[in-house]
């Protein structure tokens, strides 16, 4: 390990003393089993949540929520809706908590920001080329500013896979490490791409470049490719962010995105999460699911848990 | 007969650090027993009816999780013992030397079925007689009880082609002894291949679990089997003796401590009978530098702490290399916090009850003198529960070869730590056992998988796993860890006779 990740425990890291430390990163990248990674995850899967345990774990997913629109088709009203339930998910529960942020695309901010003024919902989006990444470096950091000025207070960035692919690690390590510079005060959520990156190895490397090069949380997928979420790559990522603290200090958040659409899902990524890195990681400030059909699951769980059945559908709203 | 599955509540670990507001206690979810039927009394299982003993004496079998009595088992003596070979004798003579190979397969697969259509309640059994986790009785030893009926079904015609060029026999009657940390899996593993060849069976069950052998003679008797064909005799060491020294006993089948299989060895000697011993363990696991670590270290805890160590191939002396020592420990400290010990009947406890008391005083006895040697204890800070046998999830680290911990088989959720510079080294500490029952290698590196594999001396060998278990897969030891191999086409061969 470099001199530079010696010298800097926890408390004082700082993004920009990392720009060279490509090489740390890649030392702590080492190999993932993947039959074995697979067979812990499937493991936590089975842990079986009852009552109280449940429905904590249900409104913590809530407040965990990155409630997310990504579409050619989205327009300030369709967001306006998505506001609205973000703020109050099931106007008939008040226990039930408000969801994490609005996820969207860069020219929706502006109308997510005055839907949202107050709620203390956070703005986040999507920015970087989103979701292929493939364009000019420039563009992509004019973009995150001009996203940040518009109001996001989370930037989720995807990475170059192209470039991580080709084995040209710095460019991928420099991209973040100017992206996360260009997000002024926003916080910067790096897409991994997991689905395009072939293996848990590979996962665990883009996971250690994003987290050396700045990233304030990692992130498994955009949603717009075929495999998006699972949990053993939950489980590899977390257990980079478990190393990754110990060698710095710094708590990283995760974020799994695309593919978890019930409640009973969410748990088991809540339990993957509990037993991997503890109580700590257990709030929204480090742990977000990106999701757009869960929330209504959720709801319907809970109220489930308080009125003993299942509701239909129609008593739930599509926004 | 009522059963108690609530355990009085206790304090759940945190995993994180103490400073931690957020605690997430999972609810208590305990698997229904509603649905068991354990009887308060079973008799011995003799001709294909259920006797009482000659003894007319009934012993106590005990919930180690609660201490509560689950059910009174029959004691068998010399006696019984003989009524159930001569029993076992007449059925091989008279029935099932003679019935055709494919009937025998059809007897076989219908247990294997019956076991399967049972499941839930054999899994419940086993964990509420033995005190392991009912995740691990419902997922791992009841499937794999039913998957070895059913693979050695497949055998019971086909067994010429096992041992291509010979004439094959069967032996006779088979004197079978079982422990009892996998009850009934390990009455499968012996079952199976016997029946597959065409011999007939007298089966003893560990004393403090007898419950589900019971339940597979009901099986037995449901499946319609020839009476005589297996006899269950219910008992301790005094009715295991009386099996062994049978003078009409074929062959004797032992799974148990490598002290029996000496004693037993030598009662044999002489005789016609033929033997196999599947003794104790002492299995290094060995994890290098190149290692994925956290994957290695989940396959160390689930090398030791797997049914509470009371597995004879566990991974009981864990040897890393010098360099990767500090992240394997500190993974391993803040991993063995997570374990959750508690109500083997919570489908989220990972780890369950010590067997019994007996057990738990040699536990205990040989942590202390790890202590006393001078090796570092490290224990989880889980509470346990204030009834039954419990132990915390233990290792030690600065152990060294000549330490007792080292050496001695522990039987329990105890880990020994040890560490190595070359491959060369963890080769000869590996090796510098009485035992060679299993090994495990943790490396990125296959070619060094198959050197390793190559010079440790155990029957099984892991490499990036641990406790797997097939019924295709012979398993057994080098050395002291005993002789002769269960499982798989070489599992056919102690039951058989060739020429």
């Amino acid at each position: 390990m470099s001199e530079a990740l010696i010298h800097h425990g926890p408390g004082s890291f700082s993004p920009a003393l990392f720009r060279r430390s490509l090489g740390d990163a890649l030392e702590m990248a080492h190999g993932v089993d993947a039959v074995a990674a697979e067979e812990r995850a499937a493991s936590l899967a089975k842990r079986s949540l009852k009552k109280e345990s449940k429905v904590w774990g249900l409104k913590l997913a809530i407040s965990m929520m990155d409630l997310t629109t990504l579409e050619g088709k989205d327009t300030p009203g369709k967001v306006h809706a998505l506001c609205q339930k973000a703020m109050r998910p099931d106007p008939s529960d008040p226990t039930i908590p408000h969801v994490g942020a609005i996820c969207v695309y860069p020219t929706m901010v502006p109308f997510v920001r005055q839907a949202l003024k107050g709620s203390g919902v956070h703005v986040a989006s999507v920015a970087t080329g989103f979701p292929s990444g493939q364009t000019f470096t420039e563009i992509k950091v004019k973009e995150t500013r001009d996203t940040v000025a518009a109001g996001a207070d989370e930037i989720d960035m995807v990475i170059d896979r192209g470039a991580f692919l080709t084995g040209n690690y710095q460019k991928v390590f420099d991209e973040i490490a100017e992206i996360k510079e260009a997000c002024g005060p926003a916080h910067l959520k790096v897409i991994l791409e997991t689905g395009e990156l072939a293996n848990y190895d590979q996962v665990r490397r883009a996971s250690m470049i994003a987290m050396f090069a700045g990233a304030d949380f990692i992130k498994t997928s955009t949603g717009k490719v075929a495999v998006n979420a699972t949990l053993p790559v939950t489980l590899v990522m977390l257990e980079a962010i478990r190393d990754f603290h110990h060698a710095t200090g710094k708590k990283i958040g995760m974020k799994p995105a695309g593919g978890i659409a019930t409640a009973k899902l969410a748990l088991s990524y809540l339990v993957v999460l509990y037993e991997t890195l503890g109580g700590d990681w257990m709030n929204p400030d480090l742990f977000r699911f990106g999701a757009s059909s869960l929330l209504n699951d959720v709801l319907m769980q809970l109220r489930k848990e308080r009125t003993g059945a299942y509701q239909s559908g129609d008593y739930f709203t599509l926004d | 007969m009522t059963i108690t599955t609530e355990i009085e509540t206790r304090e759940r670990l945190l995993p994180g650090p103490a400073s931690s507001a957020l605690v997430w206690e999972y609810s208590p979810s305990l698997e229904s027993t509603d649905h068991v039927r354990i009887a308060p009394r079973y008799n011995l299982f003799i001709g294909g009816k259920f006797v009482e003993p000659h003894s007319k004496k009934w012993f106590a079998s005990i919930n180690p999780a609660t201490e509560d009595q689950l059910s009174e088992i029959a004691e068998a003596d010399a006696e019984d013992v003989d009524r159930a070979v001569r029993e076992a004798r007449r059925a091989y003579e008279k029935v099932w030397r003679k019935i055709a190979p494919s009937e025998r397969a059809k007897y076989i697969f219908r247990i294997a079925r019956l076991i399967q259509e049972k499941a839930r309640a054999l899994a419940v059994a086993e964990t509420l007689d033995g005190g392991k986790p009912i995740k691990e009785s419902r997922d791992i030893d009841i499937p794999l009880a039913a998957a070895h009926f059913f693979y050695y079904a497949g055998w019971a015609d086909k067994l010429e082609y096992a041992f291509p060029n010979r004439h094959v026999a069967p032996l006779g009657v088979a004197g079978q002894v079982i422990p009892w940390n996998f009850p009934l899996l390990m009455a499968a593993w012996k079952l199976a291949p016997a029946l597959a060849a065409g011999n007939t069976i007298v089966l003893k069950p560990a004393e403090t679990t007898s419950v589900t052998a019971m339940m597979l003679a009901e099986i037995i008797q449901e499946a319609d089997l020839p009476p005589g064909v297996v006899n269950i005799v219910t008992g301790a060491g005094a009715t295991g003796a009386a099996l062994v020294s049978h003078p009409d006993v074929d062959k004797i089948a032992f799974t148990g401590s490598t002290d029996v299989g000496k004693r037993i060895q030598r009662a044999l000697a002489g005789t016609k009978k033929r033997l196999t011993l599947e003794l104790g363990g002492k299995a290094p696991n060995i994890v290098f530098d190149d290692a994925p670590i956290d994957q290695a270290v989940e396959g160390i805890i689930n090398g030791i702490y797997f049914n509470q160590g009371h597995v004879c191939c566990a991974g009981s002396r864990l040897f890393v290399q010098e360099s990767i020592v500090e992240p394997v420990i500190r993974k391993l400290r803040e991993r063995i916090q997570t374990l959750r010990v508690g109500n083997p009947l919570d489908k989220n406890t990972d780890v369950g009850a010590i067997n019994s008391a007996a057990q738990l005083e040699r536990i205990r006895e040989m942590v202390e003198s790890g202590v006393e040697e001078g090796a570092e204890i490290f224990q989880s800070s889980c509470s346990l529960p204030a009834r039954g046998y419990w132990f915390a999830p233990t290792f030690f680290t600065g152990v060294s070869q000549s330490n007792r911990i080292a050496q001695e088989e522990i039987f329990g959720p105890v880990l020994s730590v040890l560490t190595f510079r070359t491959p060369e080294e963890a080769i000869e500490k590996a090796n510098n056992t009485p035992y060679g029952l299993s090994a495990g290698i943790w490396t990125e590196k296959g070619s060094r998988i198959l050197k390793m594999a190559q010079k440790l001396r155990a029957g099984v060998v892991w490499a990036n796993t641990y406790n797997k278990f097939d019924p295709t897969s012979p398993f057994g030891g080098y050395k002291e860890s005993g002789f002769g191999r269960e499982g798989g086409q070489h599992g056919l061969a102690p039951y058989v006779v060739l020429s």
